[in-house]
């Protein structure tokens, strides 16, 4: 019972991961011109797309753009399976997150094919989504993407997508 | 008023198309031609400055759906139902984005469409997307 580290306080670990996952989402503009943000709960992450007229697509309805869900739905797989690898390699302290606290980026995940299905119209309010990651190989992912408004069990699109994963000489 | 028209109207009017600076090059009977120029905002890797999937399949979204609405056997409106994209290469930073749509089936609630996309290079294009719309009445 010595030789065993004391657990770092958990609002230093907390605000690390926050500051890491925070300048990954905050280095890619068209994330930001969309206005996604990400909520994280351990190594669970919600995306959520706060509505905005300039989302819409359809006015008469009104719904959001078809193009701006596929894009959540994508932003959303993208990010969460970066994540996925990266938090594996923060936690076996192979990555610094300080290292993208200043700006020093990771490759992302290179999309190969990406099918989005509509399953309702995305209503003007905000937006909700994860993923999850079916295959993270070497060079190959797949990710499955479900996107929500007020009812989880309700869920508005969803996508699946296979992606190409960066070379990881971090 | 005929179908190509309102298709224009209705297109021109939607506030995302206009956001992402898309324009209606062209439209025909069951074929629509559309460009969205380069802008920084919708880089989707700040290292090489390449502009973001989610934005070109905005486009090809879009041009897709005015295809269907200015097909012949076409009603008036749509929505998607599942698009599909595949994505060739990056799209080369600073040049503008146009996609070519083409409805090639109408059945009585279903539209099929192919679409693809290209930079100033023609001959490799950026992606290609298939997918199929409902086909309802202008509402």
């Amino acid at each position: 019972m010595t030789s065993r580290k004391r657990p770092e306080p958990v609002q230093v670990v907390k605000q690390r991961r926050d500051a890491a996952l925070r300048a990954l989402v905050h280095g890619v503009p068209y994330i930001q011109f969309l206005g996604v943000e990400f909520d994280r709960r351990g190594d669970e992450l919600t995306a959520v797309l706060p509505f905005h007229e300039k989302l819409i697509g359809n006015p008469i309805l009104p719904a959001i753009h078809g193009g701006v869900t596929a894009a959540f739905l994508e932003i959303t797989a993208v990010i969460c399976l970066s994540w996925a690898t990266l938090w594996e390699e923060i936690e076996a302290g192979a990555f610094d997150p300080e290292r993208l606290v200043d700006g020093k980026i990771p490759r992302l995940p290179k999309t190969v094919s990406f099918t989005v299905d509509y399953l309702r119209s995305g209503l003007p309010r905000d937006a909700y989504a994860r993923a999850q990651v079916n295959r993270s190989g070497r060079r190959y992912a797949s990710v499955h993407v479900e996107a929500w408004q007020d009812n989880r069990e309700r869920p508005f699109a969803q996508a699946s997508g296979h992606f190409l994963m960066p070379n990881r000489d971090v | 008023m005929d179908k190509t028209k309102i298709a224009r109207q209705f297109i021109t009017a939607i506030p995302h198309a206009r956001e992402l600076g898309m324009f209606l090059d062209h439209l025909t009977d069951g074929i629509a031609v559309m460009s969205m120029p380069y802008d920084e905002r919708f880089v989707g890797d700040p290292a090489t400055g390449v502009i973001h999937g989610g934005a070109v399949f905005a486009l090809l979204d879009t041009c897709s759906g005015a295809a269907v609405m200015s097909h012949a056997r076409s009603p008036g409106g749509t929505a998607t139902i599942d698009l599909r994209i595949d994505y060739m290469r990056a799209a080369t930073p600073g040049q503008r984005i146009r996609a070519r749509a083409e409805c090639y089936h109408v059945t009585r609630n279903v539209a099929f469409v192919r679409a693809t996309a290209t930079d100033d290079d023609d001959d490799l294009p950026v992606a290609t997307a298939s997918g199929s719309f409902t086909v309802e009445g202008l509402a």
